[in-house]
């Protein structure tokens, strides 16, 4: 059966208020990007719901697929079209329309039609016994529930005939573009990329930051974090990947601190880049992939440490989770395979066998001092050389 | 400056051979096998190339199977003699040190039953000849060893192993894997008593997916794909015409300035050999073929100075494939007993007629420059 249009159904949106139409607009705009390149669509919004109506013809898996990865839909109803606005048309359309969703399966149901064009000859509760009558006749395994069905039939009467049922789950969340723009710190790893598409998921536009280390990290280093902003674009829009050259500054902490704090004293000087960064970018927060205690500079003193740095919040979705956990949402948004390409980054170069793992922020602050005299230039340096990237979903596929 | 010293991974396309792989896509792109006049030209560029190697092998024009390139000639050579062979006997030899496409599948014919013997190498990386000697018995069906290893440049004994190998039993099967040999030496494998010999075309300027495996005519093996019977009914699939002409012309025009560019890598080799030991803690583990130098660098990841080589343009390959998460460290390095520290600081030159002595002394004089800063910063 072929689907004409789509009801896209939202949730939370619907409860912000006097808000709700800018949290509409973005949303049907989120939806327009997303289509853009499968067909030609044109949107329809009416009574708090949004239809993504087909002009061309299109594949159908394709749309559902990109419709999946649109933060704030909760669900996609494909919708069937009946051209005549008949009885007998309808009659017809539904029974087949139901036995294609649910085949030979027991499930109680009801028919709820909507009325639109009053001049059809039938009203909505006519409509609803006629049909359901129809339905029990030629689908022996549904029975009716009028109280708690299974499955509904909408039937919506306009000029055309609309004709809905099951219900595909979409992303959820909030639409990319009504919560600011946060700046990700994101390292090859399987962490970050999660990170990102978490706190996208609430309306938030990213950008994202790489601590890129030649020559003691590689091109395909670089290209793997390059890959990974380009699969988490596919959720959150498209992400400007800012690639600082962070090996001058990693060779001084080298140099004049002590060993088993060069992992802390780094990620205390990432952060301050990133916050500059995100400053000059108009970014409200900072995001990292940290979870506690996952490895020596995540546990809570080196967090309490590496925090320190910073004015801007910083938010850590995976804060709480279990590897397993952040693993299992990375397979989910198609980030897995390409994190955990083998390649050496910044962070694993030159660490230490035994790293402290519970820092003392006055000490760090003195090892810092050994810096004094070279760390401005250096910092300066390293982000007159940023490189910016644009990652584009769309590009994985060039 | 831009200097590629990686052509024992690939090597560029000279345009001898890219003129004619354009008239087999442009002109006669026929399938060899139609009836027809379109067949026919293309099949002359199949007969060309099968003639040109043949002539440089000193075999006969139907003793060449045409394939994919170097690892599909060794898993055919491999498999097909095994398998064909089964019931002789269930021995296979090989050697410590023997490239991917030779050792997995000899560790596939492992599993499916038969008996394989890894010699080892002396600290040259040579084939220990008393071992192989020790090793042969009376179930051996199979012998295959290198022409020259790919990491360090070793020119094996290949002609002393066919000797022992004849000596003991005429009916055992030698394949040579000549994939760094080919179009860089003279071999005569019928001559010397190899029956199966593995070529490739990438690396002597051919394109990919280019290769060969001459079999003697007295020699059974079996083959690994099963369709229209092509070559012979040793390897199914329609012929890549493109990727066998473009083989053909590389040979013919390797071979034809064989001995000038023998002399050519040498010099570029010993030049950069002698100006890399100046330095400290440079050591050399390269092999006699010309085309190959190893190096060892104390103090310093191989990864490491790979990439900030490339910075300053020198392609050149790490000797063993290693990352940290997965340290995957060279056997050959290791067979030939190479210090334990060195096997992560070691890389490989490899060099065509086209590289320049200037080229090896900017590298010499890039390493100068590198190593003191490099070594400066290491794990510790």
């Amino acid at each position: 059966m072929k689907y004409k249009a789509f009801l896209i159904k939202y949730a939370e949106i619907g409860t912000k208020g006097k808000n709700r139409y800018v949290f509409e607009d973005v949303l049907c705009r989120q939806i327009k990007e997303h289509v853009a390149a499968l067909g030609e669509f044109v949107i329809r919004r009416e009574y708090g719901r949004i239809f993504l109506e087909a002009e061309s013809d299109y594949d159908y898996e394709d749309v559902i697929a990109e419709l999946k990865k649109v933060f704030g839909i909760v669900g996609i109803c494909p919708v069937v079209v009946e051209e005549r606005a008949e009885y007998e048309a309808i009659k017809q359309k539904s029974v087949a329309f139901m036995k294609e969703c649910y085949g030979e399966k027991s499930l109680t149901f009801k028919v709820n039609a909507r009325r639109s064009d009053k001049s059809f000859p039938m009203k909505s509760m006519e409509i609803n016994s006629e049909i359901g009558h129809e339905l029990l006749e030629n689908l022996p395994n549904l029975t009716v529930d009028v109280h708690h069905p299974d499955v509904i039939l909408n039937i919506e009467v306009r000029k055309q005939v609309y004709l809905y049922s099951a219900t595909i789950k979409g992303a959820g969340g909030l639409p990319v573009g009504t919560n600011g723009k946060a700046m990700l710190l994101l390292s090859g790893g399987i962490d970050s990329p999660v990170a990102g598409y978490m706190i996208s998921k609430r309306g938030v536009e990213l950008e994202a930051v790489y601590f890129n280390a030649p020559p003691y990290t590689s091109e395909r280093a670089k290209q793997k974090v390059v890959d990974l902003a380009r699969i988490v674009s596919g959720f959150s829009g498209m992400i400007r990947l800012h690639i600082v050259n962070f090996t001058d500054i990693q060779l001084a902490i080298y140099e004049k601190c002590p060993h088993e704090e060069l992992t802390i004293i780094m990620r205390r000087y990432m952060m301050k880049i990133a916050e500059i960064l995100a400053e000059k970018n108009k970014c409200q927060a900072l995001i990292t992939g940290e979870s506690i205690g996952q490895v020596a500079s995540q546990t809570m003193h080196s967090l309490a440490c590496t925090n320190e740095v910073c004015r801007m919040p910083v938010f850590r979705p995976c804060i709480g989770m279990d590897k397993q956990e952040i693993v299992d949402i990375s397979e989910m948004i198609d980030t897995y395979e390409t994190s955990i390409l083998p390649y050496e980054d910044c962070c694993t170069i030159f660490v230490a066998k035994h790293p402290v793992t519970k820092p003392v922020l006055e000490i760090i602050k003195r090892s810092e001092e050994k810096l004094s005299d070279v760390i401005e230039e250096l910092m300066e340096k390293a982000l007159e050389s940023v490189e910016v990237v644009e990652a584009r979903a769309e590009d994985l596929m060039k | 400056m831009e200097v590629y010293f990686d052509n024992a991974a690939t090597t560029k396309i000279i345009p001898e051979v890219r003129e004619i792989m354009l008239e087999t896509m442009e002109e006669e792109y026929g399938n060899p096998s139609s009836m027809h006049l379109k067949g026919v030209g293309a099949e002359k560029y199949l007969r060309r190339s099968r003639n040109i190697i043949s002539k440089e092998l000193k075999c006969e024009p139907k003793e060449i199977i045409f394939t994919s390139g170097g690892t599909e000639a060794n898993n055919l050579a491999l498999i097909g003699s095994a398998v064909a062979n089964k019931r002789t006997g269930n021995h296979i030899i090989t050697t410590k040190i023997e490239h991917a496409s030779v050792y997995n599948p000899i560790l596939h014919l492992e599993g499916l039953g038969f008996c394989v013997t890894f010699l080892e190498v002396d600290q040259n990386g040579k084939v220990n000849l008393e071992h192989l000697k020790e090793s042969l018995s009376e179930d051996t069906i199979l012998v295959s060893t290198m022409a020259v290893n790919n990491e360090i440049g070793t020119v094996e004994p290949i002609e002393e192993i066919a000797g022992i190998i004849k000596n003991y039993n005429k009916n055992i099967i030698y394949h040579v894997d000549a994939v760094q040999a080919f179009g860089k030496r003279v071999i005569y494998p019928k001559r010397i008593g190899v029956d199966a010999l593995s070529m490739s075309g990438h690396k002597i300027h051919g394109p990919k997916g280019s290769g060969a495996l001459f079999v003697d005519s007295r020699v059974k093996i079996a083959p690994i794909l099963y369709g229209g019977g092509q070559e012979r009914r040793m390897r199914s699939g329609t012929e890549n015409t493109t990727a066998i002409a473009g083989m053909g012309k590389a040979v013919e025009v390797m071979y034809d300035r064989l001995e000038e560019n023998i002399k050519k890598m040498n010099a570029v080799k010993q030049t950069l050999i002698a100006g890399a030991t100046e330095i400290e803690g440079v050591t050399d583990n390269s092999g006699e073929s010309s085309h190959i130098a190893s190096l060892s660098f104390a103090g310093v990841r191989s990864e490491v100075l790979l990439h900030a080589l490339e910075e300053k343009g020198i392609y050149v390959s790490a000797g063993a494939a290693c990352s940290s998460n997965h340290p995957d460290v060279s056997g050959v390095l290791k067979a030939i007993g190479l210090d334990k520290d060195l096997l992560e600081s070691t890389l490989r030159f490899s060099f065509c007629e086209n590289n320049t002595i200037e080229e090896a002394e900017y590298t010499v004089k890039m390493l100068k420059e590198l190593l003191p800063v490099l070594r400066r910063f290491t794990r510790k």
